[in-house]
């Protein structure tokens, strides 16, 4: 634990004060009664009274915020004007699920991406390259959701290979086409950077020494190069991560997974505001967390990161 | 590496010059778009006919129709004046938004700094679609709610860049010797920051254009953003995501109309970078 990462994590706690004021202005913004929308229309009268006393609605505003961020502390984060739910039970409910088909869909870009990015920058200039750079303008140009769906359309509805929707008890299967659905806009970008990345590695002089020992080609690129190529790969899978959770929204709703996402549209299309400012606000604190344990590995890992920031 | 930019540069490159063709038919449709469907594709977008319902794409529909008997030809047509809309008015505010912000934060320096930086970060640690969600959420759903919710999570992208650049800039020797001569701070700005910023930030936005449209064809998959029944590509597919298995046109086609039009923007916004960012090798 060096100064550094003390002073990251001291950097975290205005990030999120910062998170908490923006999603308690969009309360404010609401129409209506922002106690009501935040706890739900059924709600007991003790609850709201409760919330009401919290955040008093009746002190000028920066108390009420003061309020309001009490009430997260305690892990309130108001009810759903539907189920009557409490948000926060739900999202702890919801969020292993997204946090699972996550992790398969950073498996598949990661290794998918690498891979890719290798092969074009070792036949660069080649017809190999030129699929590769396809793949990778289109990764990042399709929409997720029209890739979903053709997907589904292709490998679930005619070739009958894959379920089509569904989460299936956790089944392998049904996690194939939403993990490749929302990790291609990833291995786009993780491809993009692999395969300049290596082209440097493949012009250092320790790959010319290692050509000139007469180690064969696959050693060379998959020993030496690859592995000092790797930095800058990995530093865009861990900027990435976050950005997960917008696919997320958009992924599940297709292939009716049961996570985060697809529970913040049924908040939309029912206007359901607790449900869909919960999800903000957890999506936000989850994003902001993963930035700060990815900068504090890297930290640890690369030596070079700590001598400069020791500067 | 040359930096500037010239039409022989763009000739040189197909990929380029065939993403401009593309954008330059795809404006020059919307801003027809009504003259284009009544006289060249002879359908109303919003008109339904109950007596072609899923009629796939042939000659008197040449997309096909949608689940409603609507053309789906005039309704990508009518849903590019959208799709172009948002996105050029979301670059614009953003962009215009950031540059202030921006300059005033690598200017001024100091507490000004501060409070701006911490402002962009707080923005920027927002997954952008989930806060675009948010916002468009609190606002009656329509064309305005897309445009101020997608500037509102973008601008703090283009303040932090200019204000890296601004913070360059004003080291440069020029900069300095005008403010010797008792230039004020909004000459230095905009007469001599400003300018000598402008390529990265076309740069920029020309790399996010494509971005903006996506997320606006996701808002409104997902039910917010520009309201039916005026067509909009992304509620063109969700609309039609039932019938998938039946009548795929309905949703390859619209589909296919995002990927086009984002695909070609990204394309000049590539080539772009390799002109104009000295910071690039490609």
């Amino acid at each position: 634990m060096g100064p550094f990462i003390v002073k990251r994590i001291l950097l975290f706690i205005p990030t999120l004060l910062g998170i908490t004021l923006v999603t308690f202005l969009l309360l404010q913004a609401l129409p209506g009664d922002p106690v009501q929308s935040m706890a739900g229309e059924r709600t007991n009268p003790e609850t709201l009274a409760r919330i009401r006393a919290e955040i008093g609605v009746d002190r000028p505003l920066p108390l009420q915020y003061l309020g309001y961020l009490r009430l997260i502390v305690q892990g309130e984060l108001g009810r759903s004007l539907y189920t009557n739910r409490r948000v926060s039970d739900d999202l702890s409910e919801k969020f292993p699920n997204t946090l699972r088909l996550a992790l398969a869909a950073v498996v598949f870009a990661s290794l998918g991406g690498i891979t890719l990015g290798t092969l074009s920058a070792v036949n660069r200039g080649r017809a190999l390259d030129r699929i590769s750079s396809v793949i990778s303008v289109g990764g990042i140009s399709l929409p997720v959701f029209w890739l979903g769906l053709t997907l589904m359309l292709l490998f679930a509805l005619h070739l009958r290979w894959l379920p089509p929707s569904g989460m299936g008890g956790g089944g392998v299967a049904y996690l194939v086409l939403p993990a490749v659905t929302l990790g291609t806009y990833s291995l786009a970008s993780i491809a993009r950077v692999s395969r300049s990345s290596m082209i440097e590695s493949l012009s250092q002089p320790y790959v010319a020494t290692a050509r000139a020992k007469g180690l064969p080609e696959r050693t060379v690129v998959l020993k030496h190069a690859l592995k000092n190529s790797l930095i800058p790969v990995v530093t865009v899978i861990g900027l990435d991560l976050g950005s997960y959770l917008n696919g997320a929204v958009l992924t599940e709703t297709i292939f009716g997974w049961d996570g985060l996402g697809r529970y913040a549209l049924d908040g939309i299309l029912k206007r359901d505001y607790p449900v869909i400012m919960g999800v903000v606000l957890f999506g936000a604190v989850v994003f902001v967390a993963m930035n700060l344990l990815v900068d504090i590995s890297y930290h640890l890992i690369d030596p070079r990161v700590r001598i400069r920031s020791a500067e | 590496m040359t930096s500037g930019l010239s039409l022989a540069d763009l000739a040189m490159n197909k990929l380029a010059l065939a993403a401009v063709l593309v954008l330059f038919l795809l404006v020059l449709a919307a801003l027809t778009g009504p003259l284009l469907n009544r006289y060249i594709i002879k359908h109303d977008p919003l008109a339904m006919d109950l007596d072609s319902l899923h009629v796939p794409p042939g000659r008197d529909h040449l997309l096909g129709t949608d689940g409603k008997g609507r053309d789906v030809l005039a309704r990508i047509v009518s849903g590019s004046r959208i799709s172009l809309a948002v996105g050029a008015a979301a670059t614009g505010l953003s962009l215009g938004i950031g540059v202030l912000f921006g300059l005033a934060a690598g200017y001024y320096g100091g507490r000004v700094d501060l409070v701006l930086t911490q402002l962009f970060d707080v923005l920027l640690a927002f997954p952008s679609l989930l806060l675009a969600i948010g916002i468009s959420a609190v606002m009656p759903p329509g064309l305005g709610s897309a445009m101020l919710a997608i500037t509102l999570v973008s601008w703090a992208g283009f303040a932090r860049l200019v204000r890296g650049i601004t913070l360059s800039l004003k080291e440069q020797t020029y900069v300095e010797a005008s403010r010797a001569l008792g230039a004020s701070s909004a000459r230095v700005l905009f007469r001599h920051i400003l300018p000598n910023a402008l390529p990265l930030l076309l740069v920029a936005a020309s790399l996010r254009v494509g971005g903006f449209i996506l997320m606006e064809s996701s808002l409104s998959f997902l039910g917010l953003g520009v309201q039916p029944p005026t067509p909009t590509w992304g509620s063109m597919i969700s609309l039609n995501r039932a019938y998938i298995n039946s009548s795929p046109w309905m949703v390859i086609f619209p589909g296919l109309a995002i990927s086009i039009t984002v695909i070609a923007c990204n394309a000049v916004g590539d080539f772009l970078r390799d002109r104009l960012d000295p910071r690039f090798q490609p």
